[in-house]
């Protein structure tokens, strides 16, 4: 009997796994047929396609060159070239120049990141962040070495 | 209805108006040779486009789409690849038997695929033992799957061959006792004989239940034959890497390949011819315009409707079961299939000799 009870039960689970994959066979597709659709389709929320810095509309960013995301790069990816600028000259009286220290090339090597967001969980004014693009295919090692911020940016004032 | 029957007829008749006979029979030998060969590779390329296809589609993706529309002729170029590709040489393989293998595996497939009756006189020969020709013909595979597994020196294919060899003899039994509950009905082994016999009612509703046991039979048994689907361990790739083609490349995997596609092909074939009516169309008593109607559909048409149906059931259960065990494997074989088919063959005897 229990045989007999064996087989049909392999049958009905035969038919089950059947009906399961028959669902999916006419479910619609989740492939993406990607040149054609190239620009219809945002990738989803959480991608990490590479780092970019935010510029607003003033061409002004929000790096201090603090160096925080370079410290804290495991593999040496960022690199920060910052310049002192001269705000007052120094003073006749011996009182010292007033002195910053701003961006002046925020280095960024494609080739080397793992992308594991650790500089845009340290950075402290949030300056960087990552954008969904994801075609980073050059001809040249060398085209990965980008500077992220734009040619005569300046840092963004202070919102009180 | 059209058969094709005539166009073979006419090219015999043009052939000896103006040959003798021994010069008309070697045209027509070389003509039959082409065409076989040309309509084994030809389906070999839709089944394999085909599979890829249908696997994809089980697993909500889309299959090959870039060569040609659809895809379609992705299995050419797979074809021109395996052709242009290296045949490595290998070291300490048995030279002859290694080469041997993969010609015994494609010689039976395509000397079982000539006996399949695709219409009325469109088969290459028709014996009057006709099943048990395609019974004996498609297990020599098996000799080849052995020997390509012994040749390669290799121990994955050692296991695989074995594997393939307990497998294949143990279903090819069940899968002859299915066969034989159907020559018990029809009392003929002549395939044309078998066809002609179900222009009314198709084998499957003429012999009743135990004419559907053994068809299930037959499809469970017939599918294990072809090493696929929930029974491919001969070429379990997580544990064997290929299983006994391993050690091939170019053309002689591609003989292994094309044989196991075209087997799937020829097990619905035999399955189409034994049990739903070869050729014949769908013919219900009473509806006579219906009849009619699909009557007026070419045989050969009905004859790869159906395979191609037995070959998309395959390809279902394929992609929907998990692999088997080996002592699984045997178990449904050796404590289920076969005693089931002897059973069913009991009850066929009743049903002939009552009904």
């Amino acid at each position: 009997m229990n045989y007999i009870k064996n087989i049909l039960l392999g049958i009905w689970h035969l038919m089950q796994g059947m009906y399961i994959t028959m669902l999916n066979f006419i479910r619609p597709k989740v492939t993406e047929c990607y040149p054609e659709n190239r620009g219809k389709v945002e990738p989803l929320g959480a991608m990490r396609g590479e780092l970019v810095m935010f510029h607003n509309e003033n061409n002004q960013h929000r790096c201090t060159a603090c160096g925080i995301c370079q410290m804290n790069c495991p593999n040496g990816t960022i690199q920060i070239h910052s310049k002192t600028v001269i705000l007052e000259p120094a003073g006749e009286d011996g009182t010292p120049a007033k002195t910053k220290k701003v961006l002046d090339k925020y280095i960024y090597d494609l080739g080397s990141c793992t992308f594991c967001s650790i500089c845009t969980i340290s950075c402290p004014q949030n300056a960087i962040e990552w954008s969904k693009n994801f075609e980073h295919a050059t001809f040249t090692s060398p085209k990965l070495l980008n500077q992220l911020n734009h040619d005569g940016s300046s840092l963004m004032e202070k919102q009180k | 209805m059209f058969h094709f029957e005539v166009v073979t007829q006419w090219i015999d008749e043009f052939l000896r108006t103006y040959l003798t006979d021994v010069w008309a029979l070697l045209i027509e030998y070389v003509l039959i040779g082409v065409v076989i060969l040309g309509v084994y590779a030809v389906l070999a390329l839709v089944l394999i486009w085909l599979e890829r296809k249908i696997c994809a589609f089980f697993q909500c993706r889309l299959g090959p789409t870039r060569v040609g529309p659809l895809g379609l002729l992705q299995s050419v170029a797979d074809m021109v690849k395996i052709l242009l590709k290296e045949l490595i040489k290998i070291d300490r393989v048995d030279p002859f038997l290694f080469r041997l293998a993969a010609f015994m595996v494609i010689i039976a497939s395509i000397c079982t695929f000539g006996a399949i009756p695709f219409d009325k006189g469109l088969l290459v020969i028709d014996f009057n033992i006709g099943v048990f020709y395609l019974l004996a013909v498609s297990s020599l595979g098996v000799v080849g799957i052995l020997m390509a597994g012994w040749a390669s020196n290799n121990k994955y294919t050692m296991i695989g061959a074995m594997r393939s060899g307990a497998q294949l003899i143990s279903y090819e039994l069940s899968c002859g006792l299915a066969m034989m509950t159907i020559v018990m009905l029809s009392g003929s082994l002549q395939l044309s004989e078998i066809v002609e016999q179900q222009a009314y009612a198709w084998n499957l509703w003429r012999g009743g239940i135990p004419a559907i046991i053994a068809f299930v039979i037959y499809l469970i048994a017939g599918h294990a034959e072809t090493n696929r689907g929930p029974f491919d361990l001969p070429e379990a790739e997580s544990e064997l890497t290929a299983g006994y083609h391993t050690e091939y490349s170019g053309i002689q995997f591609g003989f292994f390949y094309l044989a196991e596609y075209l087997n799937m092909f020829i097990i619905a074939a035999i399955a189409t011819t034994l049990f739903l009516g070869g050729w014949q169309p769908l013919y219900i008593p009473g509806w006579d315009a219906f009849n009619s109607t699909m009557a007026f559909i070419p045989p050969v048409m009905w004859f790869f409707a159906k395979a191609f149906a037995c070959v998309l059931l395959s390809l279902w259960v394929r992609w929907t079961m998990p692999r088997l065990r080996i002592d699984q494997l045997l178990n449904l074989e050796w404590k289920i299939l076969m005693p089931l088919a002897l059973i069913n063959i009991l009850l066929m005897a009743l049903w002939v000799i009552y009904l």
